[in-house]
């Protein structure tokens, strides 16, 4: 504060000017980011609300899935492998003697799956077709009805394996699959979650906070009020942007540093890389916020076109949730678009691979063409708007 | 006082209807997200690129390959000529995964021995790591039947066929947009009662509000009714466009929707009131609105099951109302859910209505000067 008061030593104008009035500009944004509580909250309290709710919440991998096996006749080989249900940790399986007790389970959603195995199947191993092992599965839920059927089928082969071995018998499967997972062996949910979650943070807060803030100014119109002053456009938009970068990038370390410490994910890239890599999509971020904002000028609209058109998309569409190469090719062209698709996969690479440039590099490209683009129509559309 | 409360009303739904900006808001943005999210929205992994790292010279490994690219899961089979391109292929994300065949692949099969294949993945996407594993799985499974049945050799004892109720086909797009109309409805309900009282009282007009003659109850029930109005008429349009444009099939009863709809939307308006009665300014409510509308998201079994949830976190979807309303959506929608399973969903839900609204007038009383 002292420093301020104090008389300012003779320089040149022309360029002393531009750097005094950007400071003066990001102290009063800082100013006005500690006075609201709100911003500090939605730059650290809803990261790690996010990242708790994934950590926890949200896992991909089934364990213990309710299903059901129906065995009509306990032969031995039937019933060795209606055992093979109960040791899996896949599943916590109920056994029945006949399919109608469970049936009604299926409907009303307690059980995700039945298997029905048939009376005796070695009898009848020359016309397996007569006899095959039904697996009905829920629907309704596709996921996890889809990962059933792929679960009793490994099941499946991998008792056929034992049996063979156990008997030496020829029906060993001539070709065995050995699937080797890389960088996640374990193929832990939270290991593939939370890097891409660091993305929807980073988004949260560059888009919709930037979009609020600026979109209050302008409902307020004090923005005209700062245009008043010597200020020019690009000063304007670095003294605007400049706090809430920081902000973005200590929600960054925020989100990363849990992830890391709390969740045990591996990092195997570099800080610095990471830190190059963010910075470039926050600055995508914060001028998507600053472009809305000024479009929108009020912050009802404003908060639900960041919510709509930065936040929902970064993540269903950026390949954090749901695989990009999966979509119908309009969405896929969309996505092309959409800063997150890139920095989602270079975060993954980052916690998980390393510093790897085959990924990185055109990554940060893209996402440094985005920023580029995405500054212009900012400082444009706010010229517009005020001429 | 009736009279009162319908004219806050009609002013409620002007002052969102007479701006173009937010009409346009609440229009096309949830059409539009329906329609992207209905197809982006699927855990089905197709047009993978896969390579193969091919050793063996024989005529059964090439036959292998070409069963994976003759797959429709695999849209490009890159051939590797070394294990160290291995590296490089996962490393830059090129394929998901690379299959690896020995050079004595054929001979041992010739000769009888079993023999193994290796599959690389890449764990960085795990998710989608894993169910390509699963079609790996039925590819090589497959293989084995055709080896085993052109050899005469003993047949497995049984063989698997898996069959899918209510969606025969698994198509993703059946249960996610169910699971939609909750989500967009929430969203909608919510940001437009969090923002309304907050929006007044930065704008100066909430003071007018208080020096008319509308008691405090009467302003809750006028920004209640007019989210309700504007919910309902949202949820229609939704509704219409999921049966006849994206035709997902509904075979429940469209009643029974309606009236979990209703319950649902004012269990999330009473949420959406109470955080605009605490908040003062509408960061703070956009805040609130977010800090609710996240969790409710993601514990209601929308995005993932609530069975994969840690014990205590099921323990706290069961406040969530998203929960039972996604639930009652797919259950009408897909499976004629019985009216009494739909029940069974319903009060729950009805009580967390009678809570947030209950609680949301108290503060509203308590917050006025």
């Amino acid at each position: 504060m002292n420093r301020q008061r104090q008389p300012d030593p003779p320089r040149a104008p022309g360029r002393a000017g531009p750097a005094r009035r950007i400071a003066a500009l990001v102290r009063k944004e800082m100013l006005q980011v500690l006075r609201d509580p709100s911003s500090i909250l939605i730059a650290g309290v809803l990261p790690l609300l996010l990242l708790f709710l994934f950590g926890f919440g949200v896992s991909l991998d089934l364990e213990n899935v309710a299903v059901c096996v129906v065995v009509e006749q306990p032969t031995p080989e039937v019933a060795s492998f209606a055992a093979a249900f109960r040791q899996s940790r896949f599943f916590a399986a109920r056994e029945v003697r006949d399919r109608r007790q469970c049936e009604g389970d299926l409907v009303a959603g307690r059980i995700k799956g039945i298997i029905a195995l048939p009376a005796a199947f070695a009898a009848r191993a020359e016309r397996e077709e007569d006899a095959p092992i039904q697996v009905l599965v829920d629907g309704s839920d596709p996921n996890t009805a889809g990962l059933v059927q792929n679960y009793v089928q490994s099941l499946w082969s991998n008792w056929l394996l034992e049996e063979a071995v156990s008997r030496a018998r020829a029906t060993a499967p001539p070709v065995t699959l050995v699937p080797r997972f890389w960088f996640n062996p374990a193929h832990e949910s939270a290991a593939f979650l939370l890097p891409g979650l660091v993305a929807v943070n980073m988004t949260l807060i560059g888009t919709l906070l930037t979009a609020l803030v600026v979109a209050r100014e302008w409902e307020r119109g004090t923005m005209e009020a700062l245009m008043s002053t010597p200020i020019g456009i690009i000063e304007l938009l670095l003294g605007k942007l400049a706090p809430y970068f920081l902000l973005g990038m200590a929600a960054m370390a925020l989100s990363v540093g849990a992830a890391i410490a709390f969740f045990h994910v591996p990092f195997r890239g570099s800080f610095a890389v990471l830190a190059g890599v963010s910075a470039v999509f926050l600055l995508c971020m914060l001028a998507f916020g600053l472009l809305i904002s000024t479009l929108a000028r009020n912050q009802f609209v404003a908060s639900q076109a960041a919510l709509i058109v930065g936040f929902l998309p970064a993540i269903m569409l950026s390949g954090f949730l749901f695989e990009i190469a999966s979509m119908p090719l309009p969405i896929r062209i969309l996505a092309c678009a959409l800063p997150a698709r890139y920095f989602v996969p270079s975060l993954q690479t980052l916690f998980l691979a390393g510093d790897v440039a085959a990924v990185l590099v055109p990554n940060a490209l893209a996402m440094a063409a985005i920023a580029a683009v995405l500054l212009a129509a900012a400082a444009r559309v706010t010229r517009l708007r005020l001429d | 006082m009736w009279q009162r409360i319908r004219f806050l009303i009609v002013k409620e739904l002007f002052a969102v209807w007479r701006d173009p900006r937010s009409r346009m808001i609440l229009v096309v943005p949830p059409v539009v997200q329906l329609l992207i999210f209905a197809f982006a929205m699927t855990q089905e992994v197709t047009n993978v690129r896969m390579a193969v790292l091919n050793q063996d010279l024989g005529l059964q490994s090439r036959e292998l390959v070409a069963r994976f690219a003759g797959s429709p899961y695999f849209a490009e089979v890159r051939a590797l000529r070394g294990a160290p391109e291995i590296r490089t292929a996962i490393d830059s994300t090129d394929v998901v995964l690379v299959l690896q065949i020995d050079q004595d692949f054929s001979r041992d099969l010739a000769s009888g021995r079993p023999t193994e294949v290796q599959l690389i993945l890449d764990g960085r996407r795990s998710n989608a790591a894993q169910i390509v594993e699963g079609y790996a799985t039925g590819i090589v499974a497959q293989f084995n039947r055709d080896l085993v049945a052109a050899r005469g050799l003993p047949h497995p004892p049984s063989v698997l066929v898996a069959r899918a109720w209510f969606n025969p086909n698994l198509t993703a797009r059946w249960s996610t947009v169910p699971g939609l109309i909750g989500a967009l409805t929430m969203l909608l309900g919510m940001v437009v009662t969090a923002l309304s009282v907050a929006r007044e009282r930065e704008l100066g007009t909430f003071e007018q509000l208080l020096v008319s003659p509308l008691e405090s109850i009467e302003i809750l029930i006028g920004k209640a009714v007019p989210a309700f109005l504007i919910g309902t008429g949202e949820v229609s349009l939704i509704l219409a466009i999921a049966v006849f444009v994206l035709k997902v099939p509904f075979v429940g009863s469209l009643a029974l929707l309606y009236a979990g709809m209703a319950v649902f939307l004012a269990a999330v308006i009473g949420v959406g009131l109470f955080i605009s009665s605490l908040a003062a300014t509408q960061q703070q409510a956009i805040l609130g609105a977010f800090t609710f509308y996240a969790p409710a998201i993601l514990l209601s079994g929308f995005v993932t099951p609530v069975e994969n949830m840690p014990q205590w976190l099921q323990l706290l979807t069961l406040v969530d109302p998203m929960r039972y309303f996604t639930a009652i959506s797919r259950g009408l929608f897909l499976k004629n859910m019985p009216a009494v399973e739909v029940g069974q969903n319903l009060w729950p839900m009805a009580l967390i209505a009678l809570a947030t609204l209950s609680s949301a007038a108290w503060l509203f009383g308590r917050r006025l000067p």
